[in-house]
């Protein structure tokens, strides 16, 4: 099906199930139970899911199969944000030019910074790339951030947003004053009511997920295509093909391009959540968290990176918000001194110390488990089955990266 | 020629500080050959020694004093630190006074170890790994150092004066023959590029004149021939990976009277200190300490108003436009060898 073979096809359909299903399946407690805030099923948070799928299969076409490590696709998050807000801004609330002009932008953008860091590999082409990430970030925040000069183009540490003076030629009198597709506002859900469970179905995270089952369908054709080949001969061996007579610059800024139009996408999606793009998108730590995604997925796997975007944004939502309080309604079972005990070890790790079981974790990751997630359930699963592993060629995370 | 003499005194102090991180992680690349993403997290557990050391002096037991009454009547309670009731009140206020450079004692030792338990513990495993795994896993290990630090001490900034003998500024311009109030300059950042200089100047003078340095530098050209001639040449880099984490930790508890020491110093200082790395070229020791100083003085350079007013937000990005070109014009940066990170 869609030129793809029978295995892949279940993968996108699979996917595709997930996608559309997701407010029942991360619905799984009635509400008002004790165990209802673990349910992941309102829009915003699964949106960000998506969002953050899509910028993360965006960045495995590059790390995952050229092994270049970028330090800086966060710029093109916020490059993205930037332009669809700016597109509300001029023409109005409609999300279509939004999203295309955000990829397109961060394209244009990619191309540039692409020529110029994919001009030297290892760990010279990270700094170039979290140079020029700083670079934007700091130019964001303060040049062409000021408001009161002429040329504002992000309104610095406000962030950019909707006023009521901007022009927005196209908006027609009874569009909504929010993001909207053809008047359908992002923010308008359907709720169901199924006895104790209550379901939502929100229209921006359908958007957002019909854009990651595409995106998805196109990494699947990327990662099955000889031009996806050729990016993983130059992650095993790029002096080889240098060599050979064969100037692979050409593939890796390819490579390059695509990650960051994906990027692009991401961010312009999260205008359309929310239609207010700030400086801090662009970090190097919003860097650092796609790449915590996708090596804690599994680098160079197809599903990995969704898996590994989903799994970070879930803790980070959940784990936040457990309290002492929680926590003393979890553990009070156990006799007082070993209850305080307990709570006092497990406070590290949640609420405001979400951040030390990521870093934990991902140390873990690397160390233990270098293909991630996906490697991990690999290894469960031949165990269970008891036979050896097959090397698929899912499985190219072993390889050396480029240097 | 006054106002360039003022600027290259203010990029000191922050050259000094980039240039004592960029060594130690050029002697670890150097040596272990591995990318320490975890350094500037060495940098700010050594600032978090200085506020330690404060706090230890200042413990103090509460007495009630009859003679005195608050307002209520009772008797008032006085705080006197135990520094002051073992070496008496003028020796005990001069030593909690001097709280920042005693810390020094107290960084060498925590460091050291720190460094070693890092290398023993952790980074030993990742030798033969990519670059990009020892990026990654030392990547996730500043976060947990830093989210421990931000667990005990809190995410504010906790201020660490200087000793009063080194508050306040004085007038340099008039010692070089200048208008008085022409350059205005801290005794403190005076003080801390002396230090960074004999820091520095140290490093060199182990590295240069003992038999261990001689070893080191042998290591550095080339391990195997070492080990072959019956060098533990392994514990002699776990070693140099201990000093590395020491210098870094008392770049940290000196830098604290200039910056209040908060969680994540560190890593606001680690991005520019690899960019520094990189532009003085990996792999070489006098390459990190110039353009450390480089940078650091350009940057001051570039946040001058004439320049600001032609180039607005010059100041925010110099550094790393300067890395830019340097890395695309001589791709060994300023000094860096022939054969480092180009397999």
């Amino acid at each position: 099906m869609f030129g793809l073979q029978k295995k892949d096809t279940t993968l996108l359909l699979v996917v595709a199930a997930l996608a559309l299903f997701a407010p029942f399946l991360l619905n799984p407690f009635p509400e008002g139970s004790a165990m209802a805030q673990f349910n992941a099923g309102y829009p915003d948070l699964m949106q960000r899911f998506v969002i953050f799928g899509i910028f993360a299969v965006g960045f495995n076409i590059l790390f995952g199969l050229t092994g270049y490590l970028s330090f800086g696709h966060a710029a093109f998050l916020g490059v993205g944000s930037y332009s669809a807000v700016w597109m509300f801004k001029l023409l109005g609330y409609n999300v279509i030019p939004g999203i295309i002009l955000s990829v397109i932008v961060a394209g244009l953008f990619s191309v540039v910074i692409g020529y110029v860091s994919l001009r030297r590999s290892g760990i010279y082409f990270s700094i170039l790339t979290l140079a020029f990430a700083q670079m934007s970030y700091n130019m964001a925040y303060s040049v062409l951030g000021n408001p009161t000069s002429n040329f504002n183009l992000t309104n610095g540490e406000t962030g950019l947003q909707v006023y009521t003076s901007d022009p927005q030629i196209l908006a027609s009198a009874g569009a909504p004053d929010l993001p909207h597709l053809f008047g359908l506002t992002m923010r308008s859900s359907y709720q169901l009511e199924l006895g104790s469970w209550l379901f939502t179905f929100n229209a921006g995270y359908y958007l957002c997920a019909v854009l990651l089952l595409v995106s998805f369908y196109v990494a699947i054709r990327i990662f099955r295509s000889p031009f996806g080949l050729m990016l993983r001969a130059v992650k095993s061996n790029q002096q080889r093909m240098n060599y050979t007579g064969l100037n692979t610059r050409p593939y890796t800024l390819a490579a390059f391009v695509i990650s960051g139009m994906y990027a692009g996408l991401a961010g312009g999606l999260l205008s359309t959540m929310d239609p207010l793009a700030g400086a801090e998108r662009m970090q190097w730590t919003a860097s650092g968290e796609v790449v915590l995604m996708t090596i804690l997925g599994g680098a160079g796997t197809l599903i990995g990176p969704v898996l590994g975007a989903g799994f970070i944004k879930y803790f980070e939502n959940i784990f936040s918000k457990i309290n002492e309080g929680v926590l003393h309604a979890w553990f009070g079972f156990l006799p007082d001194g070993l209850e305080n005990g307990v709570i006092w070890v497990v406070e590290h790790f949640v609420g405001p110390g979400w951040h030390l079981t990521l870093g934990l974790l991902f140390m873990l990751v690397v160390t233990f488990l270098p293909g991630g997630l996906v490697e991990g359930g690999q290894k469960i699963a031949a165990l269970l089955s008891r036979r050896k592993s097959k090397d698929t060629d899912n499985r190219a995370t072993q390889s050396t990266p480029a240097e | 020629m006054d106002a360039i003499i003022l600027q290259i005194l203010n990029g000191l102090d922050k050259g000094s500080a980039y240039a004592l991180i960029a060594l130690g992680l050029t002697l670890i690349f150097g040596t272990l050959g591995v990318v320490n993403f975890a350094h500037g997290a060495l940098f700010m557990i050594g600032a978090f020694c200085a506020v330690s050391m404060q706090r230890l002096l200042n413990l103090s037991y509460i007495t009630l004093d009859e003679t005195q009454k608050d307002f209520l009547g009772n008797p008032l309670k006085v705080k006197t630190p135990y520094v002051e009731s073992w070496f008496g009140p003028d020796m005990g206020a001069a030593i909690i006074d001097w709280s920042v450079p005693l810390a020094i004692l107290l960084a060498i030792p925590v460091m050291i170890v720190v460094g070693i338990v890092m290398e023993r513990g952790l980074i030993k495993h990742f030798y033969k790994r990519p670059h990009a795994d020892q990026i990654l896993v030392t990547f996730g290990l500043a976060i947990v150092l830093q989210e421990i630090i931000k667990h005990y001490y809190g995410a504010n900034p906790i201020p660490t004066p200087a000793p009063d003998a080194f508050k306040g500024s004085f007038d340099f311009g008039v010692m070089l023959g200048f208008d008085p109030n022409a350059i205005i300059y801290p005794y403190w950042r005076m003080v801390y590029f002396a230090f960074a200089v004999v820091i520095i100047g140290a490093v060199f003078a182990f590295l240069q004149f003992t038999t261990f340095g001689m070893v080191v530098r042998a290591g550095m050209a080339d391990r195997e021939t070492v080990g072959l001639l019956g060098i533990n040449i392994n514990r002699r880099f776990t070693l140099m990976f201990a000093l590395a984490a020491a210098v870094a930790g008392m770049a940290g508890v000196m830098y604290t009277p200039i910056n209040s020491p908060n969680y994540h110093m560190g890593m606001d200082f680690l991005v520019l200190s690899f960019v520094v790395v990189v532009v003085g070229g990996m792999g070489s020791l006098p390459g990190a300490v110039l353009a450390g100083f480089m940078l650091g003085i350009l940057e001051a350079f570039a946040s001058m108003n004439q320049i600001k007013s032609i180039l607005p937000g010059i100041d925010q990005i110099i550094i790393y436009l300067v890395a830019i070109v340097i890395l695309l014009t001589r791709p060994r940066g300023l000094m860096g060898r022939k054969g480092v990170m180009e397999e």
